[in-house]
């Protein structure tokens, strides 16, 4: 047992655990006792979850800044397991005392009291920093973004004369976490998130159209800032934009698809990431339930899911449970070998956690979600891939996606796309939905191309309510005969 | 479950940040103040699956400075309410406005502030002493019946009661300094069906600002029961053109989208497509559309909105033809209109324009009388999916439901997308029911959309 942050622990880690000391005194000994609380009562796990986050966001609209927000969020979590119940209760008071009191309240899934023994916390913290960063985000000055954002703004209608309006927003966020458990787990990180977004809407007669491009990630502000960087975001807004506006209508029904590298991957995380989540097969209410180890993609797809890629939005050094975040490989050659784990359902399921455990805040209990979900790379030229499909869709763009785990069928919306003739790239389609039945569309996979890229670092995948930043990636595929949801028919 | 501080203490809390906020150089400044006391637990097969708790008090504080050429505007937002970080806040808001653009059209309102708090029926001072156990009771009924109601529901999502109580407290620098009270109820019950390689999940849910207004919790499982067991067996259908109905469940997120496009901010910013049609027919004659604040009981319902502004009764749509947009103080500047008394505000950020119980207005018949005047189509129970785009209304969405052949239903249907126009779509809405049931603060009878696309084979 140590007060000291002196381990071998990351410099993330130790400015975090010196935060909680030296703003809350929250040391290992009163973490100890705040935990002893809940295990008065007959339970198998505790785990407390103190919160400090400053998030503030700035907004550009009709060529000026009109508003600056700041957010602090502060707040303890304390969860008591039990078998499959949880006790859960959070307050909006960071200190021990609400801990204590909360614990109370969590413990009282159980009604029989125990014997157990004293906590003892065992000083642990990630070795690695993913996000190493010299100012935190929230410390750039707002005038600064301020300035910046008024830049982008003349850059972009500049461009083309059709842009009649330009929004612009800079979000930032610094958080930094405390998770101590029953076990003796206690671990702390400092998470950076920075995020640009820049929607432009162009008019053409009677036409409007948005273009939307954002970008962002675990790190430096000044990454974002340089001109090279935002300034092709912005270009790629108006190509999207000036693109629809002669965007002819989508086709609709079955038919071939490639979809481009990069964010079409959301395709994974709808298709098959949520599915492969452990409480749904814990539970055997997912289509994926009972299939580890048989063929659900078709060979050549090999897909992960990595929460250890330096500096990406949906990167963690450790998860909201204290487990280090890996890489986990999902489907390997088309076979389903590993499903995404917390501890509650790792326990359940007799397997390791896979440092999969994640929430929103301390205000929401922790559950199996994704973190940085994409599929390898394969051989193919992308152009041989468009080659092999005479009449077909070719999706590079997309706006969100949705799944029911159940039965199994999942939608994605593309927001650019064209045509595909007789192997060649044809006219631009109006966004449509693209449907599709997750334990069998990636064993239509035929084509998978050289080009992996992972997004831009803009995905916010929500379930049971809860928000929670993450990533994809995809290089170019065929998929075969996918239901278009165009107007053509 | 209570809110453990007396309102006038809370009151006190928000005429402090108001001071502080003129202290540091505010022109003008208005503050939200929201506390909550929230519960929920669900029950899984015969098992508690969880139990939460939470007391929470969040402070959002809008400062506005003078500026060259109109006020700076910043808002911060805490949950520590503690005097010092209460002052230190309202300085930081101050601080964060001088950053920001001089707007001519930002500020407070002027005028027009509710006069009176009416009691809207938001709450039952009783239910505040309903036990856990009562509640973990009512999860288990909805499971029970869920899970007894076929032989082919084996397995279920569980069954969810909850309970929240807040208050809001609002004020501003021109002196307004009202609160009220509310609560809401609800039990959820997702039950999963098997039969053969077909699985498949659905749900029925019951909300109410009182307790005793909830609908039986065993008829709750049932109604799940009944909606799951339907879809099993679905199937795809060949790509077509068919009438579309959107049954009960479905048909209020048309009506929530129509409305993210009579938005004021979506007009001033001219992203909607209906942004020149003010006046104009944009519906079909059988399409009324209403908002109204002070609906009694309704679950949007509020005497005052995030501005201090009485709320009313506005008719968004009548008889096909656009009548009013959604505004709040800064939607109505810009657009040279008073605000509609739609400013919805939670602490975090500043105000905006939305919605508070809105619904179609009711036709005539029955779900299964409109089925039966259907000779081949589709009924919609349920949407997947984001594909709509306000500013040019094309519409595509993942859509599950059953088929219908003379009238009536001969299949579940899955793994389709419906699309089309929404300024079609509206124009060809040639049916509307008469069931209105609200369960969350937008509400339709079910509708008919002449013609749509189906994707389907």
């Amino acid at each position: 047992m140590s007060n000291d942050a002196s381990d071998s622990t990351s410099p993330a880690s130790e400015r975090a655990l010196a935060f909680f000391q030296d703003e809350f005194a929250l040391h290992d000994r009163s973490l100890a006792t705040a935990l002893d609380t809940a295990l008065e009562r007959q339970i198998d796990y505790a785990d407390l979850y103190f919160e400090y986050t400053t998030t503030d966001s700035v907004a550009l609209e009709e060529g000026i800044v009109k508003s600056g927000d700041r957010h602090l969020e502060q707040g303890v979590g304390v969860r008591a397991i039990r078998g499959e119940r949880q006790g859960y209760a959070h307050s909006d008071d960071l200190s021990l005392d609400s801990a204590r009191l909360a614990a109370g309240t969590a413990r009282a899934i159980a009604d029989e009291t125990s014997g157990h023994a004293p906590v003892a916390i065992d000083s642990r913290g990630p070795e690695r920093d993913l996000y190493p960063i010299s100012t935190a985000p929230t410390d750039v000055p707002v005038a600064d973004k301020v300035g910046w954002l008024n830049e982008i703004d003349r850059y972009a209608r500049g461009k083309d004369n059709r842009i009649s309006q330009v929004m612009a927003s800079v979000v930032s966020q610094q958080k930094h976490v405390l998770v101590a458990a029953s076990d003796g787990t206690r671990v702390a990180d400092v998470l950076p998130l920075v995020r640009l977004n820049v929607q432009v809407l162009a008019a053409d007669g009677s036409r409007r159209e948005i273009g939307y491009q954002g970008a962002g990630g675990r790190f430096e502000l000044a990454d974002l800032q340089d001109p090279a960087r935002w300034q092709t975001l912005v270009d790629e807004a108006i190509r999207i934009a000036l693109l629809n506006l002669e965007a002819e209508a989508c086709p609709a029904g079955a038919m071939d698809v490639v979809l481009g590298p990069g964010w079409p991957g959301i395709l994974l995380h709808e298709a098959i990431g949520h599915g492969l989540e452990g409480d749904f097969n814990r539970k055997k209410t997912s289509a994926f339930s009972d299939k580890l180890g048989q063929r659900v993609a078709a060979e050549g797809v090999t897909v992960v899911d990595d929460g250890t890629i330096p500096g990406r939005r949906g990167s963690l050094n450790v998860d909201d449970e204290g487990t280090p975040t890996q890489r986990n490989v999902l489907i390997e050659d088309g076979i389903l070998v590993g499903y995404m784990q917390d501890r509650l359902n790792a326990g359940l399921m007799g397997v390791a956690p896979t440092g999969n455990g994640r929430r929103e805040s301390y205000a929401h209990l922790p559950l199996p979600r994704m973190t940085n979900t994409f599929m390898l790379a394969g051989e193919e030229e992308p152009e041989d891939i468009l080659r092999s499909v005479d009449n077909g869709l070719y999706a590079v763009s997309f706006g969100g996606g949705q799944v029911d785990i159940t039965s199994g069928k999942f939608v994605f919306s593309a927001s650019e796309a064209y045509r595909i003739e007789n192997g060649r790239i044809g006219a631009p389609v109006k966004g449509a939905t693209l449907i599709g039945n997750g334990p069998d569309v990636l064993t239509r996979v035929s084509r998978i191309g050289h080009d992996l890229a992972l997004d831009e670092g803009v995905g916010t995948c929500g379930k049971d309510g809860q928000g929670v930043p993450v990533g994809v990636g995809l290089p170019t595929i065929r998929v075969d005969a996918l239901t278009v949801g165009g107007t053509e028919g | 479950m209570s809110l453990a501080d007396p309102v006038e203490n809370m009151k006190a809390i928000v005429e402090r940040a108001l001071d502080a906020a003129k202290q540091a150089g505010a022109t003008q400044a208005d503050v939200m103040l929201v506390e909550s006391d929230d519960r929920e637990v669900r029950v899984r097969g015969d098992e508690v699956e969880f139990v939460k708790q939470a007391q929470e008090r969040g402070l959002g504080i809008r400062a506005l400075v003078e500026g060259k050429d109109g006020l700076q505007t910043a808002v911060v937002s805490t949950s520590d309410l503690a005097p010092d970080a209460v002052d230190r806040m309202a300085a930081e808001a101050v601080a964060l406005a001088r950053e920001i653009a001089p707007d001519p059209n930002a500020g407070i309102p002027e005028s027009g502030f509710a006069t009176s708090i009416p009691d809207l029926d938001l709450f039952d001072p009783a239910d505040r002493s309903v036990s856990l156990d009562a509640r973990i009771e009512d999860a288990k009924q909805a499971e029970a019946a869920a899970r007894s109601a076929d032989p082919r529901i084996d397995n279920s999502e569980g069954s969810q009661a909850s309970d929240g109580f807040a208050r809001i407290i609002y004020g501003n620098s021109h002196g307004f300094l009202e609160s009220y009270e509310s609560a809401s109820h609800g039990l959820f019950s997702e039950p999963l069906a098997r039969d053969g390689d077909s699985m498949q999940r659905d749900y029925w849910m019951t909300v109410s600002r009182h307790l005793s207004r909830l609908e039986d919790p065993a008829e709750v499982g049932r109604k799940a029961a009944a909606r799951v067991v339907r879809r099993l067996g679905a199937k795809r259908v060949p790509t077509c053109e068919v009438p579309v109905l959107f049954d009960a469940m479905t048909a209020p997120s048309l009506i929530g989208q129509l409305t993210s496009c009579v938005n004021g901010y979506s007009i001033y910013r001219e992203s909607s497509f209906l942004a020149e049609r003010m006046g104009d027919t944009i519906a079909s004659d059988l399409v009324t559309i209403i908002d109204d604040g002070r609906l009694p009981g309704g679950l949007g319902s509020k005497p005052f909105d995030g501005e201090g502004q009485a709320t009313r009764r506005n008719v968004l749509v009548d008889g096909g033809r656009l009548e009013s947009w959604i505004l709040d103080t800064y939607a109505g500047r810009k657009l040279g209109l008073p605000t509609t008394g739609s400013a919805s505000r939670g602490t975090g950020g500043a105000p905006h324009a939305g919605t508070t119980n809105l619904w179609l207005e009711p036709g005539e018949g029955t779900i299964d009388e409109l089925i039966g005047e259907i000779d081949r189509g589709l009924l919609v129970t349920e949407l997947i999916g984001m594909g709509f785009n306000p500013t040019t209304g094309d519409y595509s969405r993942g859509a599950a439901g059953l088929w219908i052949e003379n009238g009536e239903v001969v299949h579940p249907v899955e793994e389709i997308t419906i699309a089309g126009n929404l300024g079609e779509m509206l124009l060809q809405i040639d049916r509307v029911g008469s069931e209105l049931l609200w369960r969350g603060r937008t509400a339709s009878p079910p509708l008919r959309v002449a013609r749509m696309t189906v994707a389907g084979e």
